[in-house]
C-alpha cells in the first residue's frame, strides 16, 4: 500500500469515479490545462478530454446553474470552487434552486460542489473563510468534511454517486500535511456518519475536517491527566446524532471545536441539539472553542490569534474538566 | 383535443404550407393559443372567487410566443418556461389536470402543493421547473444543453426570459458560457414592455435587448411576438441552428402584458393609449384572421373547437377542485431525494 496525501486521495477518487461512470463530469476555473489552483485535476484533461474536464468562464453562478441543469438531465456534475469564498457569488443556484428542486417537484439534483476552505494559510479574508455555517441552515443540501485521506476520497465518492447537492469541504490546511496509506480498493464513506477519532472516556471534544489533528494533538497534551474522546464528525449535514450522543452519555462533557467563527457556527446547532436530547447526562456546560468574530486577518501574527490552535484547545479541555 | 381529432376539422384544399407549417399545424397552434386564453380566464375568475391561494401570473398577450417557440420542439427536447407560459407547457405535453392540479394546489398535482405557480418541471416532458428568482434558469438551461453536447444526444433547450430578467447579472453569465461552449439552447426574451410596474425605458437603455446578443457573439433577432407564425419561423430557425451544433441564439420577442403583474395589479400605470394599441394586436385574433384568409378553418368549425376547449377545461378544474389537499405531515417528506 502505498503513502498518499489528503489531496491526492481526493484526485484519485475524482478519477475513479470518472472511470466508473460516463455521466461524472468536472467544471471550475482553471481546472483543465492548468490542472486546478491546487492542481487536483492536474492530467485529467488528458485522461478524460475537455468535454468531461470544462474550463469555466468566471461565472460561479453560472457554474451551478449549469451543474444543476446537467443534473436533470441525468449527468453527475461535480464543479469545483477555486476557494470557497468565492461561493458567495453562486449563492443563489445553491440555495434557492440546487437545494430546492427535489422538495418542490420531485427531481433529483446529483450534484458536487468541492469547496476548498479554510485558513491557516495566510490567504486573507476571501481566501481563507470557512463557509459551512452559510449552508448548513438550508434544507436539501448536504454537508461534508474530511479530515484525513481515507475519508477525502471515500467522501468524495459517497458524494458524487448520492441523488444530492452534496456540498464537499476539503481543508486546504490539510492538503498536504496529512498522509495515510490506502488499498487500492473500491471504497466510500457513507454520508451522515461520523466516526471516533480517539477513544477516551473523560471528556468529548466534537470537531471536524482541520480541527480534527489539531484537537488531536491537543488530546495527546493531555493524555496523562485527561482522557479525551475525540470525534470525527466528518458529515455536517446530516449529523450522525446516535454517534454524537452515545459519547456525550458516556463521558457527560462536551467541547465543540471548529476553526469557523463561533457566532451562528455548526457548534452552535450542536451545543442546542445535545441539551435537547442529553441535558440530564451533562454534568458541566457545553463550552466552544472557535476562531474569534472577526473577518479571517491576513498577517500570521494576527490568524494565529484569530484562530482555535492546539494550546487553546488543550486549556478548553482543562477548563471544561476543571469545571 | 388530439392532433387527429383536430386534422379532421382542417380544410386543406387550396393551402400552401407556410413557414414549414401544414394546415394541420396552423389549426394546433390555434387550439393550444385558445386553451391557454380559456384556461386562464378561468383562473382569472376563480381568483376573484377567491378560490385561488395566493397570486395569479397570466400570460394574456404571450400565447403566440409561448405556443409558437415551443411548437418548434421535439418530444426529447428540452423546455425551460417563465411564469408566463403555461401555453409551452400544454404544447410540451403537460396535461390540463395536472396543471389544474398545480395551480390550486392539490395533492396529486405536479407539486403535491410543496410550490405554486407555474414552478412544476417534469422529467417525462422534460420541462425545467423554474424559481422566482428571474435569471437563475438562463445557466440552467444552458446546462441541460451541455449534457446534450456531452451525451451527443441532439436534444436542443429553449428557455423563455421576460425583459426585466435581462437586467440581471445572471443573463450576462448564462449567455456568455452558451456562447463560450456554442450549446444548442435558444433564448427566447417575452418582452411584454412591463416588469411588474417598470416600463422598459427605465430597466435599458438600448433599444432592443437583443442588440446585446452582438456582444456575446449570437444571433439576436426581434420578431413580432404577437404573430404565432412569424414566431414559430424565427425561432425554427434558431432550433434547426442549435440542432446542427451551431450554438445559441437570443430572440426577442415583442408583445404586451395585456394584464396585471398579478390578478391583483390593476396596472394603472399602464398608459390608456399604449392598451389600445396593442388590443389591436391581439395574439388570438390575428391567427384566426390567418386561418379565415387562407381558408384553413371556417368560423363555424372553429367554434367547435372553442366549444370543446371550454369542455375540456371545466373537466379539467372540476376534478382538480374536488381533488384532496396535501395533508399538513406531508410538509416535512421530500428534503432529499433517496
Amino acid at each position: 500500500m502505498a503513502e498518499i496525501t489528503y489531496i491526492q486521495a481526493i484526485s484519485e477518487g475524482l478519477r475513479e469515479e470518472m472511470q466508473r461512470d460516463e455521466s461524472v463530469f468536472l467544471l471550475g476555473e482553471d481546472i483543465g490545462n492548468y490542472g486546478g489552483a491546487f492542481k487536483v485535476t492536474k492530467g485529467f484533461v488528458e485522461e478524460f478530454g475537455e468535454e468531461r474536464v470544462i474550463d469555466t468562464p468566471l461565472a460561479e453562478s453560472a457554474i451551478f446553474g449549469m451543474s444543476i441543469g446537467a443534473a436533470l438531465q441525468d449527468m453527475r456534475p461535480v464543479a469545483e470552487m477555486q476557494f470557497s469564498d468565492f461561493v458567495s457569488t453562486g449563492f443563489n443556484q445553491l440555495v434557492n434552486n440546487a437545494a430546492k428542486i427535489h422538495y418542490r417537484w420531485g427531481a433529483a439534483v446529483p450534484m458536487t460542489v468541492r469547496m476548498p476552505t479554510g485558513g491557516g494559510v495566510h490567504g486573507g479574508p476571501f481566501h481563507s473563510q470557512n463557509t459551512e455555517a452559510w449552508f448548513f441552515h438550508v434544507p436539501g443540501l448536504k454537508l461534508v468534511a474530511p479530515s484525513n485521506p481515507y475519508d477525502a476520497k471515500g467522501l468524495i465518492k459517497a458524494a458524487i454517486r448520492d441523488k444530492n447537492p452534496v456540498l464537499y469541504f476539503e481543508h486546504k490546511y490539510l492538503y498536504r500535511r496529512e498522509k495515510q496509506e490506502l488499498s487500492g480498493d473500491d471504497f466510500l464513506v457513507e454520508i451522515g456518519k461520523g466516526r471516533v477519532a480517539r477513544e477516551g472516556e473523560d471528556l468529548t471534544v466534537l470537531t471536524y475536517g482541520s480541527m480534527v489533528p489539531t484537537s488531536l494533538e491537543a488530546a495527546s497534551h493531555l493524555e496523562s491527566r485527561i482522557d479525551v474522546e475525540v470525534i470525527d464528525l466528518r458529515s455536517l449535514m446530516p449529523l450522525d446524532m446516535e454517534l454524537i450522543i452515545g459519547s456525550i452519555k458516556k463521558t457527560n462533557k462536551a467541547l465543540i471545536v471548529h476553526e469557523d467563527i463561533k457566532t451562528g457556527g455548526i457548534g452552535a446547532e450542536l451545543s442546542a441539539r445535545i441539551t435537547e436530547e442529553a441535558f440530564e447526562w451533562l454534568d458541566g456546560p457545553i463550552r466552544r472553542v472557535a476562531s474569534i468574530d472577526t473577518p479571517v486577518p491576513f498577517a500570521p501574527s494576527l490568524e494565529e490569534y484569530f484562530m482555535p490552535n492546539p494550546d487553546k484547545i488543550a486549556a478548553g479541555i482543562q477548563q471544561l474538566w476543571d469545571y | 383535443m388530439t392532433q387527429a381529432e383536430l386534422s379532421e376539422l382542417v380544410k386543406r384544399s387550396e393551402f400552401t404550407p407556410v413557414a414549414g407549417l401544414s394546415a394541420e399545424d396552423c389549426v394546433t397552434l390555434y387550439y393550444y393559443m385558445q386553451l391557454t386564453r380559456t384556461f386562464e380566464m378561468r383562473l382569472a375568475s376563480f381568483y376573484r372567487q377567491g378560490k385561488m391561494v395566493g397570486g395569479v401570473y397570466l400570460g394574456t398577450g404571450n400565447e403566440a410566443t409561448s405556443v409558437g417557440a415551443t411548437y418548434t420542439l421535439e418530444d426529447r427536447d428540452i423546455l425551460a418556461p417563465t411564469h408566463r407560459d403555461i401555453g409551452a407547457h400544454f404544447v410540451k405535453g403537460e396535461s390540463l389536470r395536472a396543471m389544474a392540479l398545480q395551480l390550486l394546489g392539490r395533492a396529486e398535482g405536479p407539486t403535491g402543493g410543496k410550490d405554486n405557480g407555474l414552478h412544476q418541471g417534469n422529467k417525462e416532458i422534460n420541462t425545467l421547473g423554474m424559481i422566482s428568482h428571474l435569471g437563475a434558469m438562463i445557466s440552467v438551461a444552458a446546462g441541460a444543453a451541455l449534457a446534450s453536447k456531452i451525451k451527443k444526444s441532439g436534444q436542443v433547450a429553449i428557455h423563455f426570459i421576460g425583459d426585466g430578467t435581462s437586467s440581471i447579472g445572471d443573463f450576462h453569465e448564462g449567455l456568455n458560457f452558451a456562447s463560450v461552449m456554442e450549446l444548442p439552447v435558444v433564448y427566447i426574451i417575452e418582452n411584454n414592455q412591463y416588469a411588474y410596474s417598470t416600463p422598459n425605458s427605465k430597466q435599458y437603455a438600448c433599444d432592443w435587448i437583443a442588440q446585446r446578443a452582438h456582444g456575446f457573439d449570437m444571433p439576436g433577432i426581434v420578431v413580432d411576438g404577437t404573430d404565432v407564425v412569424e414566431m414559430y419561423r424565427v425561432t425554427k430557425w434558431a432550433v434547426e441552428r442549435a440542432r446542427r451544433g451551431e450554438g445559441p441564439a437570443l430572440i426577442e420577442s415583442q408583445t404586451m402584458r395585456m394584464r396585471g403583474h398579478s390578478e391583483h395589479d390593476s396596472a394603472d400605470y399602464v398608459p390608456q393609449k399604449v392598451m389600445e394599441k396593442w388590443e389591436d394586436k391581439d395574439p388570438i385574433d390575428i391567427l384566426k384572421n390567418y386561418l379565415r384568409d387562407w381558408g384553413v378553418l371556417t368560423d363555424v368549425t372553429r367554434e367547435q373547437i372553442d366549444e370543446q376547449i371550454e369542455s375540456e377545461v371545466e373537466k379539467a378544474f372540476e376534478y382538480a377542485l374536488d381533488a384532496p389537499v396535501p395533508e399538513g405531515p406531508e410538509a416535512a417528506n421530500g428534503v432529499y431525494a433517496r
